[in-house]
Parts: C-alpha cells; structure tokens; sequence
C-alpha cells in the first residue's frame, strides 16, 4: 500500500474495486464503513454484489475482465469536463499525453457497452473521485489476477495520479495482501529477479555486495522462473528439483491436473510444512517446522509495517524453525551458515536491505515501522511518493483494454471466478482444524444468481457438476444475490471439490499471475 | 482568566473544547468508574457509573456526555457521588444472575438463588466471569449491598447456538456496550436494543440466534462486555484460576497485520483478544479467523518427523536422514542438470527470516535465481 490502512478513514472518496473486503480483509473494512458512518463516499466496483456493497454510495458491476475499460472510461470523464489535477500531471508526471490520446475513445457510452456499467454511474463515480479531497483507491486480486493484471494496476495508477490522489494522506493505490507476510516475502527477495529491497539479481554491484556478505561466490545474474513458470518446466522435464515451504499449490494452483503432472515429472521434490497437505503427499522428503505461534521473529503488513512475530507456545517435539533448517541443509552442502536466534538474522536483514536498514527488533518492540526506515533515527514511512515517485516522474501508461483469455461460449456458457469466504483461509489447512469455522462454512459451493438457477431448472442446495475445459468438480448450489446473472463464484479453500480443477493457468504476461478470476465454465444438475 | 482548565478531585486539568470529562480524566490517568463507555465509539450515558458532582449543580451528571468547561469543579468520589453509584450498581446486581456471593442475600434466600442460577447455567460453577468483570470490581470496591431487592428472574434464555460466542442474558446490564463495538467500531451492524422495560434485550436482527443474523463472529463484543453475558464457548472459563501467560505477537491470517494478545494455559493457546485499542494497525478489533481460528497449533496432527519416502511410501525417518538426503540430491542434480534445473518456492505465510534465510539459501547455496512465492495464488 502507498498509504497506511488508518489513512482509509481520512479519505473523502474510497474507491473499492476487486476486493471482498469484509471477508478478505474484515478489520481493514472497519475502516471503510466507518468512514461512511462519518459521511464519507464509497464505491464498490466488483462483478459480485459482496456485503461491502450495503455500506457504498453506489455498487458498479463490470463484466468479469473488463477492468481497463471502465478505468479508461473514468479517465475519460475526468478529462473531459476538465477535472485532472493538471498541476499534479505537470509537475509530478510524464507520458499524460499519451494515456489522454488512449482514453478518448473510452467514452461513457462505449465503456457502457463494454462493461456492462450504466454510462451515468461511471460519470458519477468519476466526478466524486476527482473532486474528492483525497480519494483513495483499494484493490486486491479481483485486479490482479488477470492476464491483463499488470495493466489493471497501471490504469489504477493512472487514475490516481491524473486526480493528484497519491503522496497524501487519505489518498494512494492501495493493493490488500491477502496473506501474512506477502510484503515480507517479497521485502526479503523471495521473488526471481529481486534481492532484498527490489535490488534487481541483474545488477552486478548488488550481487557483490551479497556475495561478500554472505561470504559465497558464483551467484546468478540471470532472473530466475515464477512460480507458475517452474511448474511448467517441471511439466515439460527440464525443472528436476522442487523445495516447497508453507505452500500447498496442490490446491491453490490453477488448472490442478496439470500442476500434479508436473510435481509428479519431478526428480525430487521437498516439502517443508506444519501439516500434511495435498502437497506433502507427493513429496519425496517432508519437513517438519514450527508454526507462527511457536516463532520469534517479523511479518511485514501490507501496509509495509514491520511488526514482530513472537513466541506464544513452546513448539512440539520434533519439528524445527523454517531457516534453521535450509542452515542445516546448506551447511551439509559445505556452507557455514550459523545464527545463534532469529534476531541474529534479522540484524543481517537490516544490513543488507536498504528500506530496512533503520529497522531493529528494540525500535518495533510496541509499534511496527514503516519501510522504507533508511537509518535508525528515521521515523519510517507511512506515505509513499510524498515528494517524488521512486523512478522520478510519475509514469503515464496509455493501455487498451484487452478480452480475458477465455470467454464463454455454448459449450461453456459461465463465467467462474473464484476467491475466499470469510471462515475459511486459502487452501484450509490451518482454519479447517477450528471445528467451529468448519460449522459456519462447512463445505464447498457454486454461487449462482436466482435467474440462471431458474433456468437451468437446479434449486438451491442440490448438488451440481461444473466443469471447463480442464477439470470437473460436484459441490453443492448456493442461490445468492451476491452473484450476478451469467457468473458463477466458487471458493477454492476446499480440496474434495476444488475451484483451481476449473480455472485457467494462462499468466499475465508480466506479473505471470494466472487469470483466477475468469474462466468458462458448464453447470449440470449432478446425478443422484 | 485562564480559560480551558477544570479542576477534578483537587487536580488541575487543562482540557481541549469538546473534550468530555470523561475524556479529561482518562488522559490524566484519573479513573472515573464506567461500565458502557467504550472508546473511539459516542458516548450514551447508558450505565450512568460515571456519575460526577459539579460544584454549584444540584444535580449529579455523567462525566462520558457532559463537556468540560471552563473553571469547572468536580467531584468524581463524593459522598453524594458514591452514593448514587451504589444505588446503581445494586440496581444492576438485583436484576440478574450475578451469582458471585456479593449478591449479599439472607442466606436461606441465597441458597435458593444459586441454587437456581446452577440449574440455568448448568454447571456447579459460580458467576463464568468471577475474577474477571467490571461489575464485581466495582461492586467490591464501593461494597454494594442489593439487601432487600427481590430477585428478578430472567425472561431470556441463553443462547448457545453457535460455535464461538455465548449470550447468556441472565447476566446482561444492558449497558449497550456491545453494541457499540458492533454498529461503531466493527460496523457490522448484527445486534441492537430490542423490546421495552423488563423485557429488554440485545437482539440480533428479529431476535434471531446470532448465526442466524449479519453476525460475522468477530467477537468484539466479547472483548469488550464488562459482564459474564457474552463469554467465548470454550472451556477456558473452567480454568481461569490457572497460571496464564499473555504474548503480544501479530496474526498468522491476512496482510492487514492485526496486534493480539494470545492467552496460553499449560502451553496451550485458550484465548486471543485484540491488542490495545490504540495500538495500529487494528485498534483492538479482529476477525472471526484471528480470534478463534487457533486450533490447529495444538493439532495432535501436525508434522512432527521428517518423512522419507520409500518404495513409494512415506516413512519416518530422522533429521540427520533427511537432511543429509536434500543435501546430496541437491549437490547431484545441481551437478548433473545445472543449478537451474531446481527451484524453491517460499511462503509468505513465513516470517521475514525464513524468507531471507530461503532467499539466501537459493541463491547463495543452490546458485538459482528460481525462488518465488505463492503472492500471485
């Protein structure tokens, strides 16, 4: 996030988009309806009625995929009643030409048509924001994870910038991590291409500086393969080895059939976890470790806090810390890695990361700190891009908006997207052990509109079979107003009917994000 | 004259236009008595606890809605103020079930009571909340007396009807308290006042069993009841007498960060309440899965030995095994096929030292670049 979460309630216009948020993120929602309760705007725009839509001025719903038109088609409005923070552009930005010349055509009325959105609410929705104060905007993977994903985010960016939205309080582009540390894990350069801090592996001075650090030498220039990508290599053969911590993909990943053909094509695959999953057991070596309640240690929020992580219970019998055991394993490689604690290691973090390096375990002992914290009497930094963008100008992208990588035809008439509810936590391994959340949600479903129930002659709770292209599975109907006539929602916590059997593995040719959000399905009333 | 001072209990207080006394006695660390005041929530006057004397004012007013104003003189522990709070909290003690032997009744009538409130909780227990509630502090500590006030019996029954959260309204002040952390804080908008005079309730939607409602089980209304109404349903209460250590950490859930406070019992965790109320990023509140969604730490199924398989079966083996196993697979495919040939996938479930420590083993050990995560799932 550009902002912190608290910064939410200080904005005027909050604009909510690709994010069930009272599910996804419940406290960080607290903040958006309070902000209504004192009078401030929100809009969601999203191709399911969630609950957020009860406490929004208005709910917008785009065809699933259609992103980049209705962002376009708000730029359009903005630009031509003349709402732009012009000053904003000319001091702050670059390339504002370009993106104008794009988005002429996004007209209200066309975007209309491509989306589905009434041409009178896109130009409210485009007026409030503009003119707010401060307006911010806030997403999660209903934006990203599309092949169109990256260019999603850009035109969000766009947007903010053309309105003067971003480097002040209640404003910003605010992307919601829907996991623990996914800050810190890409903070720490758990990513192909990065080191710590978003160093690129390209550079040779940054990989010195490791390699003398670390006292090791060769390391790689070359970025290495995104998940989704080491998967596909294992599939064709050439990937042979497999390290896996915390993750269970057997579930989480896209187009699961061809995920388990790829784990299965492995040489050797290790899987480092607190429970046996769907992926430890195809694992040829399991390894036990400590669970966050057993661990000291730091996450890094999404809005970029490090906050500490401590021992609550002594850890069982057998399993050990996650980075002990890659030491032990790198030190029978011949390596002499040796950390007497986690705080020891968290001392080199701050030494070799630079947005960390004012950062210590004393100074987060209360309160997190925002990166980037560059010394340690730096304060840390709640607001990015106060005074300058980190490349320098704010970037314009001039983006059209392209069709998702599927859409639905005869065979496949539905659009499937897939996401989480509120009990449950990606693929359950850690919620499904609390009887009680598996009593309020306590198996999978398929949310359908009244309308297309009707049609297809199915009632509410009869088991039905849905499948694509690539897979099958039977879960049970669930009629709700949330779901909108011709799309389908189904969670993907649930192995024995698992959504990712449907979805589609096509990436966002950047971010290599699989397009989880739309894909055609089928739905059969299911034989007794 | 100097303007926005108050005097409270002899002390001279600077306030700031619209503050409450209240709000001027909590930022000097002077407790005024409340059992409905809830922070960052409008104040109702609901418990009328917070009763106060002002100088030259006949009439007694609560400190949460009466604005500090200028020269004010204020009593917060008179004796015309004690006696008023007494006569409150006797009120609150005779309308329930408040079985924590301060109930003082003539001791043939007493047996009678209790008696009577073990068969409704149906347990040989007193009070779940002895030990731990805001009215039994009070009552205490002002030694209140509900000698000669007969006793009410419930009109409501207790609800049990859900995984989490008992409502037991037997004990209920009514002090609205949870309904503020509900429609204020949380926004969930689940429960509010229902009925009139006696028979006066927190209902949930049309009186509905809160699984029935727009209750999402957040339980910030448990986390701040003051009373033995709204009490988590799990055993912890039995065994509130036991050594218990409180570990301030952050949630294992999403990426909002939420501070809590995990309770742990015979190294078992009982209980997560949210952190301080102005502590960020999540001032106190959590989600259903961060409260109670803590069971699987003590799981009797987690992984707890290296599993290696064999023949196509996964067995037991030791750590020197295993490791030595990874060690040398590593060094030969990496030998045989080219460092890029293995891969590592980190979890941003992990602390930032794991993910360090598994960056640095890929690329400092393995010699790859090919690390990622599971962010884009």
């Amino acid at each position: 996030m550009t902002n912190t979460i608290a910064d939410i309630e200080e904005s005027d216009v909050i604009l909510v988009t690709g994010s069930n948020t009272t599910e996804n993120h419940p406290v960080l929602s607290t903040f958006m309806k309070r902000a209504v309760l004192q009078g401030k705007k929100l809009y969601l725009i999203d191709p399911r009625r969630v609950k957020l839509a009860d406490h929004a001025e208005k709910w917008l719903r785009p065809m699933p995929g259609t992103d980049i038109a209705w962002i376009n088609g708000l730029m359009n409005v903005i630009i031509s009643e003349g709402l732009q923070d012009q000053k904003f552009i000319d001091d702050r930005c670059e390339n504002f030409e370009a993106t104008k010349a794009v988005v002429e055509k996004y007209t209200p009325e066309h975007v209309e048509k491509l989306t589905g959105i009434p041409a009178d609410d896109l130009r409210q929705v485009a007026r409030d924001f503009a003119n707010a104060g401060a307006g911010t905007i806030c997403y999660c993977m209903g934006i990203t994870q599309h092949t169109c994903g990256t260019d999603n985010v850009k035109s969000l960016a766009n947007l903010s910038m053309l309105c003067g939205h971003l480097g002040k309080p209640g404003g910003g582009v605010n992307p919601l991590r829907g996991q623990n540390n996914v800050q810190g894990a890409c903070d720490m350069g758990g990513l192909p291409n990065v080191l710590t801090a978003y160093q690129p592996v390209t550079s040779d001075d940054a990989r010195e500086g490791y390699e003398k650090a670390w006292q090791v030498k060769g390391m790689s220039p070359t970025p290495g393969l995104v998940a989704t990508e080491m998967f596909n290599k294992a599939y064709e053969g050439e990937m042979k080895s497999l390290f896996i911590i915390g993750e269970n993909p057997m579930v989480s990943d896209p187009d699961l059939n061809h995920a388990k053909k790829a784990l299965n094509n492995l040489e050797f695959l290790v899987v480092q976890d607190i429970f046996e999953t769907e992926t430890t057991a195809m694992a040829d070596v399991v390894l036990p470790s400590y669970c966050w309640a057993e661990k000291n240690g730091t996450f890094t929020n999404s809005e970029r806090r490090v906050q500490r992580v401590r021992r609550a219970v002594e850890p069982p019998e057998g399993p050990k810390r996650d980075w002990e055991i890659l030491c032990d394993i790198a030190n029978r490689m011949g390596y002499g890695f040796s950390y007497e604690d986690s705080h020891e290691l968290f001392k080199e973090i701050s030494a070799v990361t630079p947005s960390y390096r004012g950062i210590t375990w004393e100074r987060i002992d209360e309160v997190g700190i925002h990166w980037p914290c560059p010394d340690t009497e730096h304060p840390g930094t709640p607001i990015l891009h106060t005074m300058q963008f980190t490349r320098g100008k704010g970037m314009f992208h001039a983006i059209e908006h392209v069709p998702p990588a599927e859409l639905p035809d005869d065979r496949y008439p539905f659009i499937l997207t897939t996401g989480r509810v509120l009990y449950h936590y990606h693929t359950g391994t850690m919620t499904m052990r609390t009887d009680g959340l598996n009593m309020l949600s306590p198996e999978c479903f398929v949310e359908i509109s009244d309308a297309d129930a009707t049609r297809l002659g199915i009632g509410d709770g009869e088991m039905v079979n849905v499948c694509s292209r690539r897979g099958r599975i039977k879960a049970k109907l669930q009629v709700s107003d949330k779901a909108v006539e011709g799309t389908i929602f189904i969670p993907f916590h649930f192995a024995n009917a698992a959504a990712n059997k449907l979805t589609n593995a096509e990436l966002d040719p950047t971010a290599k994000i699989p397009e989880f959000k739309v894909c055609a399905i089928n739905i059969e009333a299911a034989k007794a | 004259m100097d303007t926005n001072i108050i005097t409270l209990n002899e002390n001279q207080l600077t306030f700031e236009p619209g503050e409450t006394i209240l709000d001027v006695a909590a930022r000097n660390n002077i407790e005024i008595p409340t059992l409905c005041h809830l922070k960052h929530t409008i104040p109702t006057n609901t418990c009328r606890v917070c009763l106060v004397e002002i100088a030259g004012k006949d009439e007694l007013v609560e400190s949460c809605v009466t604005k500090a104003e200028p020269g004010m003189v204020i009593q917060s522990e008179s004796p015309k103020v004690v006696a008023a709070r007494k006569e409150i909290l006797a009120a609150m003690l005779a309308t329930g079930n408040h079985n924590c032997a301060i109930r003082d009744l003539p001791t043939e009538d007493w047996t009678a009571f209790q008696l009577n409130v073990l068969a409704a909780d149906g347990k040989q227990d007193l009070c779940p909340v002895w030990g731990d509630c805001d009215l039994q502090d009070l009552t205490y500590r002002y030694q209140v007396k509900a000698t000669g006030m007969p006793v009410t019996a419930c009109k409501h029954e207790t609800e049990r009807a859900n995984p989490f959260i008992i409502r037991d309204f037997s004990r209920c002040i009514l002090c609205g308290k949870c309904i503020k952390a509900c429609r204020e804080i949380q926004v969930n908008n689940a429960i509010e006042f229902g009925y009139h005079g006696e028979e006066m309730k927190i209902i949930a939607g049309d009186d509905a069993h809160l699984k029935d409602s727009d209750c999402v089980f957040c339980g910030e209304c448990v986390q701040v009841c003051p009373v033995g109404a709204l009490i988590p349903d799990r055993e912890f209460r039995d065994d509130r007498f036991k050594p218990t250590k409180v570990t301030r950490t952050t949630c294992s859930y999403c990426g909002v960060g939420c501070q809590m406070d995990v309770f742990v019992q015979d190294n078992k965790i009982v209980k997560i309440d949210g952190a301080d109320q102005d502590l960020p990023p999540n001032n106190a509140s959590l989600c259903v899965k961060g409260r109670y969604g803590f069971d699987f730490v003590a799981s009797p199924n987690r992984l707890t030995t290296p599993l290696i398989k064999k023949d196509g079966k996964q067995v037991p083996a030791t750590w020197d095994e295993a490791l030595d196993l990874v060690a040398e697979k590593f060094e030969a495919i990496g030998k045989e096929h080219g460092a890029d040939a293995m891969g590592l996938l980190t979890s941003a479930r992990v602390t930032n030292e794991d993910n360090y420590m598994a960056m640095k083993f890929t690329r400092g050990v393995l010699k790859t670049n090919n690390i990622d995560h599971c962010a884009r799932l």
